[in-house]
């Protein structure tokens, strides 16, 4: 039954019984954060129709809306859901247990062809934890191990349905830095070459179908590349399909730079690029986008001499378009933590930080534009989706939780295997029964 | 032969002398009693002898660097034991907290005076678990000295000889985490991974130069699935939890026999497992899940030692009440969850549930990149349990990085906390330490400024750093 409602009034207690579909739903009082840089906007209301934003911001005065549900925030802070990339989300359950991995498969032959997209599982615990804490859509990624291709990733939601991939194949990744340089057969120089011999098997399959001709490359019983890796390249020499590209040295930065040269159509993301501030002009002439490892400060590698977590500051302030790596830290979770302190870098001398607006950004709008869904993710502007979280305090600030997720207009379940333990040991009174009959 | 004997008899007397000296320069060092008697030493008359057991050796040279007596007024103190004052005074001289109080506390008038309005003080942070130092950045193998794995049971050998003081690591503790002491352990693939070492977060040259003067050493333990996956793929005992524990019986048995026969040879190993079972050696036992804490608690009673904290104990809360009665400390991690089948419960509230039960909490890091901001983890295991009604005030939270970390290290009689006569280990923030947003200003250690956000050469720099990109950068 919907309802007509005169939003921008006071006491808006109107809320109604959560219907199992896409509901029509209003959210005012709220404590507005569009996801696009702007500063957050007090007394803000969302209107989410068909699963979709119409509306997100200052209430137009009689503005009426038809709706399924009202929800009065009471001045809670009230976001898009925060895009998680690059993650390993729906093909991990436990990562020590292999046999629950699909990160990564040293033994394949195939290496550019692997689509992460074959394998997400909608039901993983971690999908549903990683929900509970704000994520609404993620970029989901293989890691390279048997060759310097990753395979493609895919773009996911979190709603737990049976569809869980957006897009499959939105990009393909490559690591042109230590570790790729192993995988290729011990160097820097031998990845480059693999690279550039693939380009070229890829470049000669473009517009052709059929049985590809091409050669397979291989080194013992090892393949390289077989002929199937260098036609899924073929979308990436003709730029219709991402390159990430996981690099960190500033001199790695300015060889995958230099591949335009040859390959003008190639569309690159940096991956990493812990010495991105090193080279930032160059990446922003480049207009490459980074997705940059947030709060990395240590020479953990030799490639990593000069990282520090004003990084991705530096690297906005020179004109780079920059989301936070969520592939470093310890999960996803901590997205809005290292956000948060990118924003408190703004009050360390000499460092170089984000205002709060931006910081948001760097895991919402901006994440989603790199992955392909600007302005349908990670932002609260008419026409996207309806992602909406509402908070339990300031999102970025450490502690922080949901108390709502909304994903395409349809509110969440919160629940996991974690929060089932949590309730269970709310006490430790057995005397009556054992704790395996609480539940 | 001639030379080489020579040559070790002139090693033996300088470390005898060494050790001598260190003892006379600081009383505090060398807490392990069972000096063997120099006079019967010369009643042998042997023409060569190491230092006896339980003397000290690789002491402490670790001194305070020179402080000025300084306050703190105007800040919300938290004082490390749950205690919290507003618009406070915090008061060092010499090296020790001189006073701490309301804003009434009397400050000398010719000392340095900080204006802390707004701002927040703290103990120095310690980590209780942490390997700066045995494996440093960059992780290259030729760094890789945390585990000597080789042996299900590694007793002898002593994390101290593998730290590399150049560890730059230590310094990002120092100025974004406000680390001032930590313990630095072997790995976890062996059952008993051998000596700890307690550091003061100082630069040094030396590893004894950072050595925490009069602190205990610590014992390292394994519970669960990494030893019975190392040695159980080499194909040798353990293989399974049931293996961990019959290896781990055996070699406390035979330390037993070891401490009752007064002839026994020299056993670096069995010293110190003897040292564990006299109580001089605290133990630290990584350990997962629940029901192997229960076995270890049994099997420590059935040997005759404590326990003295429980680290990565993500199921801890399913047993608060058993760890509160046997007076043990669980080092945690806020949200660590997942990364391994007995990591598979961890939840946000473990600390929290810990709390409510009455049982010591201490978050700890294991993680070069989250000792850089424990106080953020804390914040998050605080926020977990007052969603849940259970109150943590701030100042509590703050204990579980300071006053519980040090109990658990056996060093709480001298820093951990803000009181009168301990170590002047000072944390100055420029905001609540348990907000994202704030870091730390100032740390003293001992008195002595080893950070100032405001002036960039009070920021050490690493041999390491020197000459290479982002040398001196804010990092």
């Amino acid at each position: 039954m919907k309802r007509l409602l005169a939003i921008g009034l006071s006491g808006l207690a109107l809320t109604v019984a959560t219907p199992a579909l896409a509901q029509d739903v209003v959210i005012a009082n709220a404590r507005l954060v569009i996801g696009d840089g702007s500063a957050p906007v007090e007394g803000g209301v969302v209107i989410v129709d068909n699963g979709k934003v119409v509306f997100a911001g200052k209430p137009v005065p009689g503005q009426r809306y038809e709706t399924d549900m009202v929800i009065d925030a009471g001045g809670a802070w009230v976001t898009p859901g925060i895009f998680a990339t690059l993650t390993s989300l729906g093909l991990v359950d436990v990562s020590a247990v292999s046999d629950s991995n699909d990160t990564s498969a040293g033994g394949t032959p195939f290496s550019a062809a692997l689509d992460a997209s074959t394998a997400i599982n909608p039901a993983s615990q971690h999908i549903l934890v990683h929900r509970a804490a704000g994520i609404t859509r993620a970029a989901t990624a293989t890691a390279p191990a048997g060759s310097i291709f990753a395979g493609q990733g895919a773009i996911i939601d979190l709603d737990g349905d049976a569809n869980a991939v957006m897009q499959p194949r939105a990009f393909q990744m490559i690591n042109l830095g230590e570790g790729g340089a192993e995988l290729a057969g011990g160097s820097r120089v031998a990845a480059h070459a693999l690279l550039k011999a693939a380009l070229r098997e890829a470049q000669a399959l473009v517009g052709k179908g059929g049985i590809p001709e091409t050669t397979e490359i291989g080194k013992d019983d090892e393949v390289l590349l077989s002929r199937f890796d260098a036609e899924a390249l073929v979308p990436v020499v003709t730029g219709r399909q991402k390159l990430y590209v996981a690099v960190e040295r500033a001199a790695d930065i300015r060889a995958v730079l230099a591949l335009k040269t040859e390959y003008p159509k190639l569309d690159l993301v940096l991956v990493g690029a812990s010495e991105g501030w090193l080279v930032a002009n160059e990446i922003a002439a480049a207009g490459v986008p980074v997705i940059a490892n947030g709060l990395t400060d240590l020479p953990e590698t030799f490639e990593q001499l000069g990282a520090t977590q004003s990084n991705a500051g530096r690297l906005a302030r020179a004109g780079v378009k920059v989301a936070i790596n969520a592939a470093t830290m310890q999960d996803p979770r901590r997205l809005q933590q290292v956000a948060g302190n990118l924003v408190a870098l703004t009050r360390v001398p000499g460092a170089t930080g984000m205002e709060w607006g931006n910081a948001f950004a760097a895991i919402s709008s901006v994440p989603a534009e790199i992955s392909g869904m600007g302005g349908k993710a990670g932002v609260l502007t008419p026409g996207a989706l309806g992602d909406v979280v509402l908070w339990d305090g300031d999102p970025l600030e450490v502690g922080s939780v949901p108390t709502r997720v909304f994903i395409g207009g349809v509110e969440q379940s919160l629940e996991s295997h974690q929060s089932r333990l949590r309730e269970r040991y709310r006490d430790l009174d057995e005397s009556e029964l054992p704790k395996a009959f609480d539940w | 032969m001639l030379l080489h004997n020579s040559l070790r008899a002139r090693i033996g007397a300088l470390a005898t002398m060494a050790s001598a000296l260190a003892l006379a320069a600081c009383a505090t060092t060398g807490t392990a009693g069972d000096t063997a008697s120099t006079d019967s030493a010369k009643d042998d008359a042997k023409a060569f002898a190491a230092t006896p057991a339980g003397d000290p050796v690789f002491a402490s040279t670790y001194k305070p660097y020179p402080g000025i007596a300084t306050a703190i007024r105007g800040a919300t103190i938290f004082d490390g034991r749950g205690g919290r004052i507003e618009n406070g005074v915090v008061f060092m001289s010499g090296g020790k907290i001189t006073a701490v109080g309301g804003p009434d506390t009397p400050i000398p008038a010719d000392i340095a005076v900080f204006d802390g309005t707004g701002k927040f003080v703290t103990p120095g942070i310690i980590d209780i678990h942490s390997h700066l130092g045995n494996y440093p950045s960059p992780g290259v193998d030729a760094h890789s000295d945390g585990n000597e794995a080789t042996a299900p049971t590694t007793p002898e050998v002593w994390a101290e000889h593998s730290v590399w003081p150049q560890d730059p690591g230590f310094i990002r503790a120092l100025a974004n985490g406000g680390i001032t002491s930590l313990q630095i352990l072997p790995g976890s693939a062996n059952l008993m991974g051998g000596r700890s070492v307690t550091l003061k977060n100082v630069p040094a040259r030396t590893t004894q130069g950072m050595k925490f003067p009069g602190a205990p050493y610590g014992f390292k333990m394994a519970c669960g699935e990494n030893p019975k996956r190392v040695y159980g793929s080499r194909g040798r005992m353990p293989s399974t939890r049931m293996g961990n524990l019959a290896v781990n019986r055996e070699t406390w048995l035979a330390a037993i026999d070891y401490a009752n026969d007064e002839k026994a040879k020299r056993d670096l190993g069995k010293e110190t497992l003897v040292g564990v079972l006299k109580g001089d050696i605290l133990v630290h036992n990584h350990c997962y899940r629940a029901d192997e804490m229960a076995l270890v608690l049994d099997m420590a009673k059935e040997m005759g030692y404590r326990v003295s904290a429980f680290h990565h104990a993500v199921e801890a809360y399913k047993i608060a009440d058993l760890l509160r009665d046997n007076d043990v400390c669980s080092a945690i991690w806020a949200d660590w969850y997942g990364f391994k089948m007995e990591s598979y419960d961890g939840i946000l509230e473990n600390a929290a549930f810990l709390q409510r039960e009455g049982a010591c909490v201490v978050i700890h890091s294991d993680d070069a990149n989250d000792i850089q901001r424990l106080n953020q983890e804390a914040r998050k295991a605080q926020k977990a349990g007052l969603r849940l009604g259970i109150d943590i005030p701030d100042a509590v939270a703050i204990q579980w990085i300071t006053y519980n970390a040090a109990k658990a290290m056996g060093i709480h009689e001298m820093t951990g906390s803000l009181e009168e006569g301990k170590m002047a280990d000072v944390v100055l923030w420029n905001g609540n330490p348990l907000s994202v947003y704030s870091r730390p200003e100032k740390v003293w250690i001992d008195g002595a400024l080893m950070f100032d956000a405001n002036d960039p050469k009070r920021r050490p720099v690493s041999d390491f750093e020197l000459g290479q990109p982002g040398e001196g950068d804010v990092k």
